[in-house]
């Protein structure tokens, strides 16, 4: 993709930014919105890794320590829900907001009072989600998946966190309709589909997913709200309902939602890699293809995570080999970021360093991911730690070091300031050793039969959880450094270029950095 | 099930640097417990099912690392000799109909190559046609139930480990979470089928070394099977989030030579109709008061 810029004209001075919390509370501005996301998926971030600590910690040794087995069941549950719907999903929405008008040539995003409202929900669904954890019977302690009959055992709680969840989908769907129609909408003139860069096009395909799967979800726990309170049977067998069919429709919203959280992060490193190998993006109409056809298996791989449920040998057959296919468009990905790479002029800033370790952690996510495809052997690997690891793969190395590469990359772009490089080296060395010495001993556990969700375990598998604890603190702590980059970087630090780096291309390194409050008042133009 | 109300009570209170001091150990590979086996990998098991599935496990375990070997290695390469630092300077190529056909192609075919064994395993797995022995499992918050069906035998079978021992006042011993009151017991060499059901939530009966998990559904039977080759003691765990005690409701499978079966079959069933004579005679005189 080349982007030729014609005309970059800007009186963005005559109307900035108010004064004050008013700014922040009714901003229908793309930036301070994408800001806010930022924010509050970093706050988030914290909480459900506090919770992980939690879980942790219990786990460093046999026995009941610190908490009580119900409450350990709340916190690996709302551990899920947080970090899902509250870390992960806004930030990569905060990064849209901030990066997609500026990537399309646009002033801000199409519906900007919807962006605000889309944001503001999120803060109130995620405060009453929080406070079950002090209502009578706790917080939801069924699984971030709230099976039921078991989630139908809910105390106080269930109400609320169904009204949270019911919000947090109307939150998602105003963001995904936001970015679909400013991706339709304004374009400048000459940006084709096929020129878009990466991020846009991955974003666009997600916003789809996100439309597609949010009113499942809604439905399937507004059907377990009805089970509960009125008398309704859809899950029930004794009614002549059915608690498998919940997990059919929950695991028909929840593998998209696993891509909703994964694309994004692809399209990131499409930016990235090309930047500091100094080469455009190898095959791009191939990843553009390639993130098409996950999208469209994500729909016809749900039953996978059911293989133990009982389905017939033909449904199981055809889930097998349809998971399996979902290899083949992600290694295209990975074979292209190494095409890219290969015979370029490498440099290893930070944003760099998180793009080449997510390539290759996430690669061995991907590889559980293969062997836990193949049906036989998942009914030895169905709910133990392997499945712990591997998720854990894809969405920490995977998606969450996909969104702290971005943040670095861009950073100078929305700040005006050069980054603490010396730090964030420290940074990544400290979160990729940690890392992997949280999440890797837990595959052993897993195979040698250690069951996830379980407060307390048999002897055999002490070694490997003590150090999967130590690996927990030592990640956890090492994203303090992450706060403080961030915070130092906003506040000040060397001036940074329009251009950022060496080998950045794309219409938001044409806007100065800081990029000003109103991306692109006159549209420039893309040959 | 042990009651588990009172466990905040009775929290393990060493001091903090003896548990540092013991986490030190540990660091340095200095474990104190008898059980440390630094178990990496699934086990064989001893039926001809786990079997299939540890070898089917094993390659295609292979296979990814071969591919990891590939895909790490150019990327380190890369990483090594394509470096800025070096004088390399960025070559332009940015696409390659074939290469990307290439990379497409022999994938899938890596990816056919493993669903046939793949898919054989799984359709014996799924036969569970011609059993010597029908044995109905019920799962409950937080116990098994066991029914060998048409014999006359039930009973229900729960965790045995004590209460003090989870609550960190009594040493651990080997079996720890891993010992029932009453163990499933049943005869080698025959193909004994599952029947799973659940009477309250969904949970799953897992014993690793029979390769069988299943879960246990209320308003479901689900079926396995498995034909066990070498008696011995197998253990395994509930493996679906099940509630408060989840962790605390192990398997524990007991196979035994079939005569020695038979006679524990014999024995049990005795045994249940003299309590059974026993429980009716109590329940007229409930009634009769």
């Amino acid at each position: 993709m080349s982007a030729v810029i014609h005309d970059t004209d800007h009186h963005h001075d005559d109307h900035g930014p108010a004064y004050g919390w008013k700014r922040w509370l009714f901003t229908t501005n793309h930036k301070d919105i994408g800001t806010l996301y930022l924010f509050f998926s970093l706050t988030m971030f914290f909480v459900g890794g506090l919770m992980a600590l939690v879980i942790r910690t219990e786990l460093f040794q046999p026995g009941l320590q610190i908490v009580d087995p119900h409450f350990f069941n709340q916190m690996t549950s709302m551990h899920a829900l947080v970090m899902i719907f509250g870390a992960v999903m806004p930030a990569f929405v905060g990064l849209a907001n901030w990066l997609v008008p500026m990537m399309v040539g646009a002033p801000d995003m199409a519906l900007p009072r919807m962006n605000n409202w889309s944001f503001w929900i999120l803060p109130f669904a995620f405060t009453l989600l929080l406070l079950t954890l002090f209502l009578p019977g706790g917080g939801p302690a069924a699984g971030w998946t709230l099976y039921p009959p078991l989630s139908l055992q809910t105390g106080a709680a269930f109400p609320f966190a169904i009204f949270a969840i019911h919000l947090l989908g109307i939150s998602s769907v105003m963001g995904a309709i936001n970015i679909i129609a400013t991706i339709f909408n304004l374009r400048a003139p000459g940006m084709t589909l096929m020129k878009m860069p990466l991020f846009v096009w991955t974003w666009l395909i997600t916003a789809y997913l996100l439309i597609a799967v949010m009113p499942v979800l809604a439905g399937a726990v507004t059907m377990l709200l009805t089970d509960k309170f009125f008398g309704t049977t859809f899950f029930s067998a004794t009614g002549g309902g059915d608690p498998v069919m919940y997990q059919h429709i929950f695991w028909f919203f929840g593998h998209p939602e696993v891509y909703i959280m994964i694309l994004p992060a692809f399209g990131i490193i499409s930016q990235i890699i090309p930047t500091f190998s100094r080469k455009p993006l190898f095959g791009y109409s191939s990843m553009v293809y390639a993130t098409a056809s996950i999208a469209f298996l994500s729909f016809i791989v749900w039953a996978h995570h059911m293989f133990t449920v009982g389905m017939p040998l033909a449904g199981q057959l055809f889930f097998m080999f349809s998971t399996m296919l979902i290899a083949v468009p992600t290694g295209v990905k990975v074979f292209n970021w190494i095409a890219t790479m290969w015979r370029g002029s490498l440099t290893f800033e930070t944003p760099m360093l998180f793009a080449i370790a997510f390539v290759i952690l996430f690669t061995i996510g991907g590889f559980s991911g293969v062997m836990l495809a193949i049906t036989p052997a998942d009914i030895q690997y169905h709910d133990t730690y392997f499945v712990v690891a591997h998720f854990h793969y894809v969405l920490v190395p995977g998606a969450v070091f996909a969104i702290i590469a971005g943040v670095y990359y861009w950073l100078p772009k929305w700040t005006g300031h050069m980054y603490d490089e010396k730090l964030g080296k420290a940074h990544f060395w400290l979160s990729t050793i940690f890392v992997n010495v949280l999440f890797f001993p837990q595959h052993f556990v897993g195979l040698a039969g250690m069951p996830r969700r379980i407060p307390d375990y048999s002897l055999q598998f002490i070694e490997f959880n003590q150090i999967s604890t130590i690996g927990a603190f030592g990640f956890g702590f090492s994203q303090l450094l992450f706060l403080y980059l961030v915070i130092k970087c906003v506040r000040g630090g060397e001036k940074a270029t329009s251009q950022v780096w060496e080998g950045a291309e794309g219409l938001e390194w044409t806007l100065p950095s800081p990029a000003p409050y109103h991306s692109f008042e006159t549209q420039p133009e893309v040959k | 099930m042990p009651d588990l109300t009172n466990l905040l009570e009775n929290l393990d209170m060493r001091p903090f640097t003896t548990r540092a001091a013991a986490c030190i150990g540990i660091l340095f590979g200095a474990t104190g417990t008898a059980h440390a086996d630094w178990a990496v990998n699934m086990s064989r098991g001893v039926t001809p099912i786990s079997r299939d599935v540890y070898d089917l496990h094993m390659l295609i375990f292979w296979i990814c690392v071969m591919i990891g070997v590939v895909v790490f290695g150019l990327i380190f390469w890369s990483i090594l000799r394509h470096r800025k630092s070096r004088g390399a300077v960025a070559a332009q190529f940015h696409e390659s109909t074939t290469a990307e056909i290439a990379w497409t192609v022999v994938p899938f075919l890596i990816l056919v190559g493993m669903s046939v064994p793949a898919a054989k395993t799984l359709v014996e797995m799924e036969d569970s046609a011609g059993s010597d022995l029908t044995i109905t499992v019920t799962g409950y918050q937080w116990m098994w139930h066991y029914e060998y069906v048409g014999e006359d035998v039930d009973f229900y079978s729960k965790l045995s480990t004590p209460r003090t021992a989870i609550a960190n006042i009594d040493a651990k011993d080997e079996d720890y979470l891993l010992a029932v009151d009453n163990r499933l017991v049943v005869p080698v060499g025959k193909k004994i089928r599952f029947q799973h059901t659940s009477d309250d939530v969904i949970h799953s009966w897992w014993v690793p070394a029979l390769s069988v998990k299943k879960d246990a559904i209320p308003g479901y039977i689900n079926t396995n099977w498995a034909r066990i080759d070498e008696p011995g003691v197998y253990r395994g765990k509930c493996a679906e989030l099940c509630g408060r005690g989840h962790g605390f409701m192990p398997v524990v499978v007991e196979a035994l030579p079939q005569d020695e079966f038979q006679q524990w079959l014999e024995e049990k069933k005795a045994e249940q109709q003299a309590a059974a004579g026993d429980g009716a005679d109590r329940l007229a005189s409930v009634n009769g008061q």
